[in-house]
């Protein structure tokens, strides 16, 4: 495949927020438009990019590089492995999935939603970033530059306590992105060959440095996953930001996160990475069960959400340190499910609390009698969110327990207590929601529209398609995660019954 | 490297390359100009005089810099360094005396028509200050206060001897002890900071002093480069060294604002005219730090583990102090204060890494930094409400909602600040930050970071409450300014997106003058 799609999949959401950036005030319709033009064209040249893409062929695809400063040895490097092809899909599928949620959304003191959509558009491109880049300084400039976009997607046009919020999720990720810079500027020297080069730095890291190393890019990566203990600005963020901003917050932002340990604390430091892994098995149990017994007890509806998405990454967590192919292929499968999966149910609490005006579920209660559809539909999203079999996340919850089963029987045996709590507090949340006594705001309410059938109608397909033939995406990410493997030195054990997705 | 034809003089007779320091001879030109002017020309043709000049002086010192770029030499018999440094910071300063000038002549924010007050030296409170708070009349004397300042400034790190480093302190800080005292609004704040300025500023150039005088004591000699022959390899002992070192040393700190002797920084940051403030936020700190460079380049890099320790603990005294304090700051200029103590503290590792990627990072610290700080106190000079300008911070709520530009702008500053990607000050951060990993200094810089870390919290509870926060009933007005303070903006705001985005032609520039004549 040609690195220029790569390039055009980051220019045209710029071009885009540009040309909203410079839209007359009151145009707020055509920077909408614009918006989803932009992002419907980007994703059209995501599925093209990944159509080109051999799932056999080298791991890395789409090279391509130019100096960019020649002092520190930067080099702006674009390139894409399996792992990374399947994340800029779902980022290509879930932004105009989200411009279609927030088209009517109400913008607190009648902000304009122009910059919202501006600042989306931002938002895609350095996301794209981050997953394109192949240089660790310009995979550092994207990470910590996302942040800002963000930042004004929750504090302009979130919730209430939207200003806390967005202070917290600036500066922990502030915190964790400086101290991943002095590993950055360390790594430059800790490797004899003095590049930032992704490629030319696996396996020539200094074992003397690689302890220090891994533990800066680690607490990085563990705020903005977020594991226990570094999790707590995730619920608030989650909960204050706007749903587009928290669809994008939770299903793809926080995937950086784990892209990070599989892309660059793996590969770099496969000695640490070892050393550390019985620490990060533990973090992730801790936080599949913490999550999900925190999720139950959540009053919010945006915070349960958040709270699990802490539960489902720390299943991720556990397959990616469970240093199998089954577990890490299930891990990445499970980024982009879980991106599917939580989007969806996001989108459908949004839908319901422009309804309602509550995020309260103590406010609600009967309202399938109202809104039938909209209840078959939060069903559906929270089914996903539990691991249904038949919906694309069984295959990677079940892909990762297993994988990380093979090696870690303890772990992987408490982690499946949390799929119990799964049902908990999904079913129980449905339950308060949508059946029981009406409540007493709930009245003659509309259902689902056709823009937000749009808006969660493609998701709903690829869970299901996905659950039955997860085959095209597995096939991308095995090779990539076998890689993976391999640069950590670790092979699997051999398999006592068949391997799955193969 | 290329030696002029004054560098073959016999080295017995004391020769001056007037080639090697014509920037600052120029700037000193102009200031001796500018007297003349403000004693011989009408009053209704100073301002028209002394502006184009003062510009003209500093464009000319600017291309000077330009012409004399690749010299490489000591001259007035070893007294002045024309070196690599030398020339980066005169080109530096010359470049921010175009801005600050800019700011300094602004006549229509203010309604009185100035920054600066007409009469200094009227008591406050009198019926005559009364009469002059509302009079229109614009003084004028600031502009050869300011070029004076300068060339003491450009003077400062080129002096190769520490009796010449002296007399350029003075100059340099004697202007703006008087400019400090100019401001037109708050008058006794103004008087009060230009006292407290003056004294402290007199304390530390009497350190500097006594400094000097032990290193004399020490070395026979003033001379850098002798100081340090002195101390090489020496088996002296070495308590006048080391006293002399620290008391000279105090002086300099002083001077750049660098935490535990940065106590004036918030008051006279508060209490100068904005335009003043930064340029004293912007040019003092060059001016400082390329002095402290080249003592500890030149003369103090054999006794290294006699002062690292303890430069060691200022650069941590110093980003804390900044960065912790300024969380509690309600005043921008305050606040700005603090920042650029932290800011300091940064510096400090630079200088400590003691290479020549430790001077070349350093020297694009200060570009990066002085003209994010300068283009910040321009926006500052904007928000005004009746009583002059708004600095109160809860003022500044809901900004971007009555002027969405100037709101941007300032967001791009503080993100410098902050060293968030794509701005200068990620940069400036990682260059210096590189440099002191090399050198050895890792623990120091993950506490610098943490520092950095906390500093970015009130750099954003700014762009919260200018974005997020509803404006107040009656929150001040953001004044249209004139073409002055638009070009000075534009230019700030550019270096700063500029040098974040395309760093590699200025970092070649101070990696090609990290060299220290000796």
């Amino acid at each position: 495949m040609s690195g220029y799609w790569l390039i055009a999949l980051g220019a045209v959401p710029l071009v885009g927020a540009l040309v909203v950036a410079g839209l007359p005030t009151g145009k707020d319709l055509l920077a909408k438009q614009i918006a989803l033009g932009t992002s419907l064209v980007a994703l059209v040249i995501a599925i093209i990019a990944a159509a080109q893409f051999k799932p056999n062929g080298a791991r890395f695809q789409g090279n391509l590089s130019w100096t960019w400063i020649s002092s520190f040895g930067v080099h702006f490097a674009v390139g894409v492995d399996g792992i990374a092809l399947v994340l800029v899909l779902l980022i290509g599928v879930l932004v105009p999935v989200v411009v279609i949620a927030s088209w009517n959304d109400e913008t607190p003191g009648n902000r304009s939603p122009r910059a919202f959509f501006g600042w989306l558009l931002v938002l895609e491109v350095m996301m794209v970033g981050v997953f394109v880049a192949t240089d660790v300084f310009l995979f550092y400039v994207f990470f910590e530059a996302m942040l800002v976009p963000m930042y004004f997607l929750i504090g302009s046009y979130g919730g209430p306590r939207r200003q806390y919020a967005a202070m917290k999720f600036f500066l922990y990720s502030l915190l964790g992105g400086l101290i991943m810079l002095a590993a950055v500027i360390t790594l430059y020297f800790a490797s004899p060959e003095h590049t930032f080069a992704f490629m030319k730095l696996v396996g020539t890291v200094q074992p003397g440095y690689q302890k220090l190393l891994f533990f800066g890019f680690f607490i990085a990566f563990a705020i903005k996953a977020p594991l226990v203990p570094f999790h707590t600005w995730l619920p608030d963020a989650g909960a204050e930001a706007p749903i587009g901003g928290a669809v994008l917050l939770v299903g793809v932002l926080d995937k950086v996160g784990t892209f990070g340990f599989l892309r660059y604390c793996l590969p770099l430091f496969p000695e640490a990475s070892r050393y550390f892994a019985p620490m990060v098995l533990i973090l992730s149990v801790i936080g599949i069960i913490y999550g999900a017994i925190v999720a139950v007890g959540q009053r919010d509806m945006k915070r349960l959400v958040a709270y699990t998405s802490i539960a489902h990454f720390g299943f991720i967590g556990l397959g990616i340190f469970a240093f199998t192919t089954q577990g890490g292929s299930g891990a990445v499968l499970y980024m982009v499910n879980h991106g599917l999966s939580t989007g969806m149910l996001f989108i459908v609490v949004g839908i319901l609390i422009t309804r309602g005006k509550s995020r309260l579920i103590g406010d609600y209660g009967g309202v399938a009698n109202v809104t039938p559809w909209l209840s078959g539909v939060f069903l559906f999203a929270g089914l996903s969110s539990l691991a249904l079999p038949g919906l694309s996340t069984f295959v990677s919850e079940f892909l990762t327990l297993v994988g990380t089963f093979t090696t870690h029987k303890v772990y992987a045996s408490i982690a499946t207590v949390g799929m119990i709590f799964a049902a908990l507090y999904v079913l129980w949340m449905y339950q308060r929601l949508f059946h029981g006594p009406q409540g007493e705001k709930v009245g003659k309410w509309r259902d689902l529209s056709g823009r937000e059938a749009w808006a969660v109608g493609p998701l709903l397909v690829l869970i299901v398609f996905l659950g039955v033939y997860p085959k095209p995406i597995l096939s991308v990410i095995n090779p990539a995660v076998k890689a993976t493997m391999h640069d950590v030195g670790k092979h699997d054990p051999a398999p006592t019954a068949g391997s799955a997705a193969k | 490297m290329t030696f002029s034809a004054a560098d073959m003089a016999p080295i017995h007779a004391p020769s001056i390359s007037y080639a090697a320091l014509s920037p600052m001879l120029i700037m000193l030109g102009v200031a001796c100009a500018g007297v003349l002017i403000e004693a011989f020309a009408p009053r209704d043709w100073r301002a028209r005089i002394q502006v184009p000049l003062a510009l003209a002086g500093c464009v000319a010192a600017l291309v000077a810099v330009v012409l004399i770029r690749n010299k490489h030499l000591t001259t007035a018999a070893g007294a002045i360094a024309v070196d690599g440094p030398t020339l980066f910071i005169e080109g530096t300063l010359a470049a921010l005396g175009i801005v600050s000038v800019l700011l300094v002549s602004e006549r229509s924010l203010d309604t009185a028509g100035s920054a600066l007050v007409a009469s200094a030296a009227v008591a406050v409170g009198s019926s005559r200050d009364r009469a002059q708070a509302t009079t229109t009349r614009v003084q004028t004397e600031a502009y050869p206060l300011v070029t004076f300042a300068l060339s003491g400034m450009m003077l400062f790190p080129a002096s190769n001897n520490l009796l010449v480093m002296f007399v350029s302190l003075e100059v340099l800080s004697l202007p703006l002890y008087l400019l400090t005292g100019l401001a037109r609004r708050r008058r006794l704040l103004s008087q009060e900071a230009a006292v407290k300025y003056f004294l402290l500023g007199a304390f530390a150039s009497a350190f500097f002093l006594y400094g000097l005088a032990m290193l004399y004591g020490y070395a026979g000699t003033v001379d850098l480069h002798g100081i340090f022959t002195a101390s090489a390899g020496s088996d002296k002992g070495d308590s006048l060294l080391l006293l002399g070192f620290g008391l000279l040393v105090v002086g300099l700190l002083f001077k750049g604002s660098i935490a535990p002797f940065h106590t004036w920084t918030p008051d006279v940051y508060q209490g100068a005219p904005t335009p003043i403030t930064g340029f004293m936020a912007s040019c003092t700190k060059i001016a400082a730090f390329g002095a402290l460079l080249r003592v500890f380049y030149v003369a103090f890099s054999s006794t290294t583990w006699d002062w690292r320790p303890i430069m060691y603990g200022v650069a941590i005294i110093s980003s804390l102090v900044g960065a912790v304090l300024g969380l509690t700051q309600t005043d921008v200029k305050r606040l700005l204060a603090y920042s650029s103590i932290a800011h300091a503290g940064f510096l400090v590792v630079g200088v400590m890494a003691l290479s020549s990627a430790g001077l070349s990072s350093t020297l694009f610290y200060l570009v990066t930094y002085s003209f994010s700080t300068l283009g910040a106190f321009a926006v500052v000079t904007l928000v005004r409400n009746s009583a002059g300008e708004a600095t109160h911070l809860s003022q500044w709520a809901g900004l971007a909602k009555r002027s969405p530009l100037v709101a941007g702008i300032f967001t791009v500053f503080l993100l410098s600040f902050a060293g968030v990607p794509l701005t200068s000050g990620f940069i400036g951060k990682f260059v210096i930050f590189r440099a002191g990993v090399d050198a050895g200094l890792g623990p120091l810089v993950v506490i610098v970071l943490v520092a950095s870390a906390i500093a970015a919290f009130f750099y954003l509870r700014i762009v919260v409450l200018m974005y997020f926060s509803d404006p107040p009933e009656d929150g001040p007005t953001v004044a249209v300014p004139s073409w002055a303070t638009q070009i000075a903006l534009a230019i700030t705001t550019l270096v700063t997106i500029f040098l974040g985005i395309v760093p590699q032609p200025i970092l070649d520039v101070a990696d090609k003058a990290a060299h220290f004549v000796s």
